[in-house]
């Protein structure tokens, strides 16, 4: 575990062509992480999230993005991804190759990644249309009562990437709240990057909090605001609004280029992100 | 309408939350279905279990959540979850009675669609997905659906089965392995919808106030069949009605705040 700048963080361990889970479900998206990518301009990525939300949206609208494997991409509450469904619908700006699954699927293909498994198994998909387009969705026999259950195979990213509440000195993270299946997508990933929203002394955590210890991370990054427009619990709140002008920003290719450019490429960091949507609102 | 004092998706969240019961243990949709549950909560059934997929069990939000993952539902909760969690010990395991769930499109034998419109490979209209449907589909006890009717919504034949209902008849369904029994209500703003205890096949039991079968006929996209002991739904009383517009107040309060930067 090394403390890195989230600049040096990305330069460091992300590659084009990798394989990349950012998580966080509603709670705790990294967004800063995900807009460092989009300054240092990372193409070919698969992209692996339950809920790909506007984080991939905009990694999707900026041709970052080749294959995605995911299970539900809307604008929680409020619609479409327009930037998802312009890849899908019309290859803009790329053609997007789908393996598209279930959340259960994908919660149990993380804990199979996570667990050294090459695949999960669950009661799933039952008279679903879903496996007959993704070869990733096949069936076995259970050996001991023959009933028919669900195969997915074991989600192992290259590099798994999350934001948390807090680190130590020594590198050990915290996260509360909605945890999701950030414990799960670390210790599924080679490689994990945590951006967290201040460095302390002491977690003082309480017992049974979910902590990921100093050495299963690669790096922890400090950066305070980093899931805006999601939330920390505790801490501070979703941007609801922002949510709800996403479908606007995003809904023509031109404005979404444009906002792209004024608030990720034109911006050095995420204070810097920060600093200019508190100046235009 | 005969009576213009309320909405038509007012009676549909108010006869969907008169469904609920006490006890419950509901798994519960963003949407329609969390306005009908929570409705239920703050009236007849205070005893009410919702879980949201985010892994909040036992949530009681002051407000309806925009997402399925607010700081409120965690706040509320009687126990909060892992994701894995709750897909497995909790909804596979059939420990949930009603699967509340909305969707794009639905046909006769209670299949929904949350996938696409047109090819799976060349959408015409691509949708978000499914989501926790499929499972939730497959393993509630039984499971409710809401959707506004039309023939748009109510078609003969659907592009995409994402989550299962009868998919061909009751003996497909089972054979399919789906340990729980189905949908067993749909909620539209016309009415409301059984299936056929031997077929599976959506009946029209029960109408709105100001509504008639044809205009159900109308806005279904398949011959719709019609139960012989049609029910007449009541209209909303005052108190059901004031409870909900009071949660929708609450609701657009919370949610109308400016954008808000962290710190």
């Amino acid at each position: 575990m090394k403390h890195l700048s989230l600049k040096q963080a990305i330069a460091e361990f992300i590659t084009d062509g990798q394989t990349l889970a950012m998580e966080g479900f509603t709670h705790l998206i990294p967004f800063a992480a995900a807009h460092e990518i989009i300054r240092q301009g990372r193409k070919d990525l698969t992209l692996i999230r339950m809920t790909p939300d506007i984080i991939y949206d905009q990694l999707i609208g900026m041709g970052c993005v080749s294959r995605m494997v995911f299970s539900w991409g809307g604008n929680p509450g409020v619609g479409s991804l327009h930037r998802l469904r312009d890849a899908v619908e019309r290859q803009w700006p790329l053609p997007i190759e789908l393996d598209e699954r279930s959340h259960a699927a994908m919660a149990a293909a993380y804990q199979a990644g996570a667990s050294g498994l090459p695949f999960a198994m669950l009661a799933g998909f039952v008279g679903s249309d879903l496996p007959s387009v993704n070869q990733n969705i096949r069936h076995i026999q259970c050996p001991f009562t023959g009933q028919r259950l669900a195969a997915v195979p074991a989600l192992a990213p290259d590099v798994s990437i999350i934001h948390a509440h807090l680190a130590d000195k020594a590198g050990n993270v915290l996260l509360r709240g909605i945890t999701g299946v950030q414990k799960e997508v670390a210790l599924a990933a080679r490689e994990v990057i945590v951006t967290v929203e201040d460095v302390v002394d002491e977690l003082n955590a309480p017992q049974n909090s979910v902590i990921l210890p100093s050495w299963v991370i690669s790096a922890v990054a400090r950066v305070p605001g980093g899931a805006h427009p999601s939330y920390v619990h505790g801490v501070y709140d979703r941007d609801n609004a922002f949510y709800r002008d996403w479908d606007t920003i995003s809904r023509d290719r031109d404005s979404f280029r444009a906002w792209i450019q004024e608030y990720v490429l034109d911006t050095v960091d995420h204070a810097g992100y920060l600093a200019r949507l508190g100046a235009a609102s | 309408m005969s009576n213009p004092e309320y909405t038509r998706d007012e009676m549909m969240t108010i006869a969907a939350s008169r469904l609920m019961w006490n006890g419950c243990v509901c798994f519960v949709g963003i949407g329609l279905p969390s306005a009908a549950a929570n409705l239920a909560r703050l009236t007849h059934a205070p005893g009410i279990v919702l879980i949201y997929e985010s892994g909040t069990i036992g949530a009681k939000p002051s407000v309806l959540p925009l997402s399925i993952g607010d700081q409120d539902l965690a706040e509320t909760a009687e126990c909060l979850v892992s994701i894995p969690e709750i897909f497995t010990y909790w909804l596979q395991a059939g420990r949930v009675d009603v699967g509340f769930l909305g969707a794009a499109q639905i046909d006769r034998y209670g299949n929904l669609n949350t996938t696409v419109i047109g090819d799976y490979h060349a959408p015409k209209v691509r949708l978000p997905g499914a989501g926790g449907a499929p499972e939730i589909a497959a393993h509630a006890k039984e499971t409710f659906i809401m959707l506004r009717q039309s023939p748009r919504s109510f078609v003969d034949k659907m592009d995409f089965i994402t989550s299962a209902g009868y998919i061909g008849d009751r003996v497909a369904r089972r054979k399919a392995g789906a340990r729980g029994d189905g949908p067993q209500k749909v909620i539209t703003d016309l009415g409301v919808l059984r299936p056929d205890p031997l077929t599976g096949e959506l009946t029209l039991t029960g109408l709105f106030e100001g509504v008639c079968v044809d205009d159900v006929k109308a806005a279904t996209g398949w011959p719709l069949a019609v139960t012989e002991s049609l029910e007449h739904i009541a209209p909303p009383t005052e108190e059901e009605l004031n409870a909900l517009r009071q949660l929708h107040a609450r609701t657009a309060e919370a949610h109308k705040r400016a954008r808000q930067l962290p710190y």
